[in-house]
């Protein structure tokens, strides 16, 4: 394949010559050269049709060149919507067209231009409403017609990953401005990070000021380089400015997060292009777009030219186009006074056609429409108008130049604000967020040295203000060159449309007046009702049109409107970027590795792991069995490190204790334990434990695993408030613990060299000691879950795994063995005890889970109490907690399964398990509480919707009197 | 992301906080009416201007108080609740349900 459209040097700043790529595109093979971007290696090869549009499928070509617009939009490998524009080419490089059925250069679709009077404004708008049904119907049709690209489901996640910066003064933009603000933010010894989406620093100085600007931007750039404390991050790009200059900027695969102290925005501004007909069609391309394609990628855009200009920019545009030796058959010129500029005599001097107060009024299309044939230009008569004595001129390129728009829309997300000057035809920054400093096109500035002098200014002042050392203030920038840059009206409709306003979602000029006639009058609405700006480019290239098109349409004025709201991401983000690596947390025990020796299956109890079972998943119900059967019949160990720990001290222990929890604490004795329960101020229970007072002003307290961290948040907050002398520390991570259960638990502990006195009388149920055991300081608690004789050791955490061995040691004659979760929610459940969270929910109080025995009456005051005593005085009680039972030969019930009496739904299933040693199915349920009688029979309805009759059993179902657990 | 200045920490990624809600007086729970304690319980005063709200900095557990518009979500500063609630509060069973 040839290059016939590459210019010699020095043309093309970014290209290597000397390494040629082989790429592929639409099945094509073509070659480009290292440097280049797809679509400029496309340019290069004379094609300009790169994508078909979103709704009618018709041919785009470049338009920005820049990566602002979506025409440019390709299918590479397995992703979607890759801008040609800044893929960079690699050698055998494979891409293929958007939005096509069959192929880009024939597609099945492109038939569906002609039916565009069938998809009128408002289309998908009003099929969501009427006739019922309709939307269903063609969901299907839009879903496969339109889209962006095709998603590989099978793709696997890549490597993406995130990563923290932080800066006194970030620079976001490396154009003169840019570059500039970091240099005099650098020279101050400021951590400085400029950010620039090109693999180049220099922005327009490289393409749109000849040969001086390049040099310039090297200048910059090398001085920059000098400067350890300026750190260039590039190809980035910022996509979203949070509160606080919290910045997300994506490099390659990662995202970094960046706090900066202040920002200087430079990120300069994005041409606009005009509206008339067939404004749409390859071939009909911004100003900066060809100036970038020659001086950038040395590509010559097309071999004869009219350019359609609103300023004094589309002469050097027209001066570039003749120096790439592109013919310029006219320059129409919007205004009506002839242009001053020194480049506008050079033409003129030269001989080129110049028509003031001319506009291209229609480009003509060449057969197939995959470029165009001419330009038809026509002298204004008025706003949008023209005479209608138009002349054709042949070309194959149109290029325009009638003014910018801000890249503000980073400002946007942080609370700033775009205005419609009636001075400048432009947006112009309204609201700026704080600590925020602007400079060059972004603010209006388009003279280059103003811009250069404004970046200094605000780079210094943004060093000053983050608290850097600064030296003289830079000089005062001269006129901002902000006039004569935006023609106020660049809009010709032509009666038979294909106008277009916006190119990502085809709306045409008639589109946006018929939403105002339809009563979408404000921009915001207009924008849903037709979508415009709702595309990939989110109105980067169309909300300056629309804008003025709406509030001509709507009678209020384009003067002092804004834009729609800009929301984050400034371009689209990938998933990938998003998800990044997930680092979960995770909480191991002192025991964990001797529960993974010993076969554990290991479950998620919060971040902590715990063993659920020992054995293989196959044996599950079996394991659970023989490990119950060993605590109730011998001796078992569980490991129950993951309860929450606090520990509660001061003069004001026990009022504290008794103003957060129900029960009354303060005449508790030394050396006891006693059962917890919290509720919160609505009166529903939220946690439980024991407290163990090992002196008068020292209570160590237990919370469930989940628990813990939210009752301590809420001990800490409510003495926030009231004062007590009381200190209160989490101490969950610095103990392990284990409970060992069973009638032989005792025995093994006598056998170990323990200090403490473990005799019934000695050492009662519910007693708790502070003592050794094999010389490892431990905290001894006759408490247990699972109602057999048994000690629950608590000791320093390093020592957790060496106490476990040496129990396991002195168990081994007795055949002790671990047991896990599940073993322990059955045992439990044999002796009725409740579960937080399973057997209660949010909105659980205490007489509704039967524990009234745990609520202090006589205290002034705890948490709940008032809401408690209103509920107990206002209503009767809805449901109940009870035990049952069910026939052997019944199907264990799901938790959570349905309590149905009559037609209403009173309770549900909270807990159920086969047991062995009560001879049948247990569980627990809440129930309507006329029958929470033991003896009375209720409804429950299985998964499948069979019902069941359940017998209410009084709990605990096993050993009933505690005879086990207090010998 | 904002940041939220912390009076033991200083400043910190809000993200790092939890909300405890606007800083509202606790009526007295053994006088106050059944409507009374159902608006300090259930009701949020929503108010648009300058408020007080409990924040508490989740990693070292900390709780304090920050004064923050609602309108503009400005936190205008932060100080230690102490400043706050200067005095020890006590509650007493009144004098009719003591003796039962």
């Amino acid at each position: 394949m040839t290059t016939s459209h590459r210019l010699p040097e020095p043309f093309g700043l970014y290209i290597d010559r000397s390494r040629t790529l082989g790429f592929d595109f639409e099945g094509r093979h073509y070659s480009g050269l290292a440097g280049d971007s797809l679509g400029s290696a496309l340019a290069a090869n004379g094609v300009k049709m790169v994508s078909r549009s979103f709704k009618y499928h018709r041919p785009r070509g470049f338009l920005t060149f820049a990566g602002l617009d979506c025409n440019s939009y390709v299918q590479f490998g397995d992703e979607p919507n890759v801008q040609a524009d800044r893929l960079v080419l690699t050698d055998g490089l494979s891409a293929s067209a958007l939005n096509v059925s069959g192929s880009l250069e024939n597609d099945r679709d492109a038939y569906l231009g002609h039916f565009s009077r069938f998809l009128p404004v408002g289309f998908y708008y009003k099929t969501f409403f009427r006739p019922k049904g309709a939307w269903a119907y063609w969901e299907k049709i839009i879903r496969r017609k339109a889209g962006l690209g095709n998603v590989d489901k099978k793709t696997p996640h890549g490597y993406y990953d995130k990563a923290y910066l932080f800066a006194d003064v970030c620079v976001i933009g490396g154009g003169p401005a840019g570059l500039s603000a970091a240099l005099e933010a650098g020279k101050t010894g400021a951590e400085v990070i400029l950010i620039d989406e090109e693999a180049r620093l220099g922005g327009s100085l490289n393409y749109a000021f000849g040969a001086g600007g390049q040099e310039r931007a090297s200048k910059l750039a090398a001085e920059l380089a000098k400067f350890d404390n300026v750190t260039v991050l590039n190809p980035a790009l910022c996509t979203g400015w949070f509160a606080d200059n919290w910045l997300a900027v994506i490099q390659g695969n990662r995202l970094y997060k960046l706090r900066a102290k202040q920002v200087v925005l430079a990120s300069g501004s994005v041409e606009q292009p005009m509206v008339f007909r067939n404004n749409d069609l390859p071939g009909v391309i911004l100003g900066s777009a060809v100036q970038r394609m020659i001086r950038l990628y040395g590509v010559r855009p097309g071999s004869r030219a009219v350019v359609c200009t609103g300023n004094d920019h589309g002469y050097r545009v027209a001066q570039d186009l003749r120096d790439a030796g592109v013919e310029v058959v006219a320059i129409t010129d919007l205004r009506n006074e002839e242009a001053k500029c020194v480049e506008a005599g050079a033409l003129a001097a030269q001989g080129l056609r110049i028509l003031s107060g001319h506009t291209v009024y229609e480009a003509i299309p060449e057969r197939g429409k995959r470029g165009i044939s001419g330009a038809v230009i026509d002298s204004i008569t008025g706003e949008g108008e023209v005479s209608g004595s138009g002349e054709t001129l042949a070309c194959d390129l149109i290029v325009t130049s009638v003014g910018y728009a801000p890249l503000a829309q980073l400002m946007c997300h942080c609370g700033g604000r775009m205005k419609y000057s009636d001075a400048l035809h432009a947006f112009e920054l309204d609201e700026r967020p704080k600590d925020a400093f602007f400079a060059g096109s972004v603010d209006n500035g388009f003279d280059l040295e103003a811009a250069l002098a404004e970046g200094a200014q605000s780079g210094w002042s943004a060093a000053k203000t983050a608290g850097a050392k600064v030296g003289k203030e830079p000089a005062k920038p001269g006129a901002k060159g902000a006039e004569g840059i935006n023609y106020p009206w660049p809009i010709f409709p032509h009666p038979e449309g294909k106008d277009f306003v916006d190119f990502d979602e085809d709306q045409t000029v008639k589109d946006v007046i018929n939403a105002v006639a339809d009563g979408f009058e404000d921009v915001e609405l207009m924008k849903r009702y037709t979508t415009v700006g709702m595309g990939p480019s989110q109105g980067r290239n169309s909300a300056l049109n629309s804008v003025r098109l709406t509030n001509k349409a709507n009678g209020r004025g384009v003067s002092g409107s804004t834009t729609t709201t800009q929301r984050p991401p400034f371009k689209p983000e990938s998933f990938g970027h998003l998800a990044g690596r997930s680092f979960d947390p995770e909480r191991l025990t002192a025991m964990h590795h001797r529960h993974v020796e010993a076969g554990a299956q290991m479950m998620l109890a919060g971040a902590w792991y715990r063993p659920a079972y020992y054995g293989r998943k196959a044996d599950r119900l079996a394991c659970i069995e023989a490990e119950a059967r060993n605590v109730r019949n011998n001796v078992g160990m569980i490991d129950v490190s993951t309860l929450g720990g606090l520990e509660v001290r001061g003069p004001d222990a026990a009022e504290f204790m008794n103003r957060m929890y129900t029960w009354a604490y303060k005449k508790q004795k030394v050396g006891r334990a006693r059962y917890l329960l919290m509720s919160d101020q609505t009166g529903a229970v939220v946690d439980d434990g024991v407290a163990c007072r090992f002196s008068e002003q020292e209570f160590y307290v237990t919370a469930t695993t989940g628990g813990v961290d939210g009752v301590y948040r809420a001990m800490l907050r409510w003495n926030a408030e009231w004062r007590l002398k009381v200190d209160v520390a989490n101490v969950t991570g610095a103990y392990a613990g284990f409970n060992i259960a069973g009638p032989n638990s005792r025995k093994v502990l006598e056998k170990l060299d323990c200090d403490m006195d473990l005799t019934a009388e000695g050492f009662p149920y519910m007693g708790v000691r502070e003592g050794r055991i094999a010389g490892i300081p431990v905290r001894l608690l006759r408490v247990g879950f699972v109602g057999e004789l048994g000690y629950e050791i608590h000791m320093p955490a390093s020592c957790g795994e060496a106490l476990w061995d040496l129990v396991m040691e002195a168990g081994a004659e007795f055949g002790i063995k671990p047991f896990g979760v599940e073993a322990q929610r059955l045992l439990r459940l044999e002796k009725g005890h409740i579960i937080i969270g399973q057997d209660t929910d949010g909105l659980t109080t205490p007489a509704e889970a039967d524990m009234l025995w745990a609520v202090g009456k006589k205290k002034p005051f705890f948490i709940g109490k008032r809401s408690l005593d209103i509920m107990a005085e206002a209503r009767p009680l809805e449901r109940k907690l009870v035990g049952f039972t069910l026939p052997g030969d019944s199907p264990v019930p799901e938790e959570c399964v349905l309590v149905i009496k009559g037609d209403r739904i009173v309770g549900r299933v909270t807990s159920a398990a086969r047991s062995e040693a009560c001879g049948g199915i247990v569980g627990m349920a809440y129930v309507a509480p006329e029958d929470a009688v033991p003896g009375k029979s209720f409804n429950i309805k299985l998964e499948d919707g069979a019902y069941i009759y359940a017998t209410v059993a009084s709990i605990p179902f096993y050993d009933p009197d505690g005879k086990r657990q207090e010998l | 992301m904002k940041i939220l200045n912390c009076p033991l920490n200083g400043p910190r990624n809000i993200q790092e906080f939890v909300w405890g809600g606007e800083v509202t007086e606790m009526p007295d729970p053994n006088r106050c009416t059944v409507a009374e304690w159902g608006d300090y319980v259930f009701l949020e005063n929503n108010t648009r201007g300058v408020i007080r709200e409990w924040w508490c900095h989740a990693a070292t557990n900390y709780w304090f108080i920050a004064e923050r518009d609602t309108s503009t979500d400005e936190i205008l500063k932060t100080y230690p609740a102490g400043e706050v609630f200067t005095v020890r509060t006590d509650f007493e069973v009144p004098e009719e349900d003591s003796k039962g």
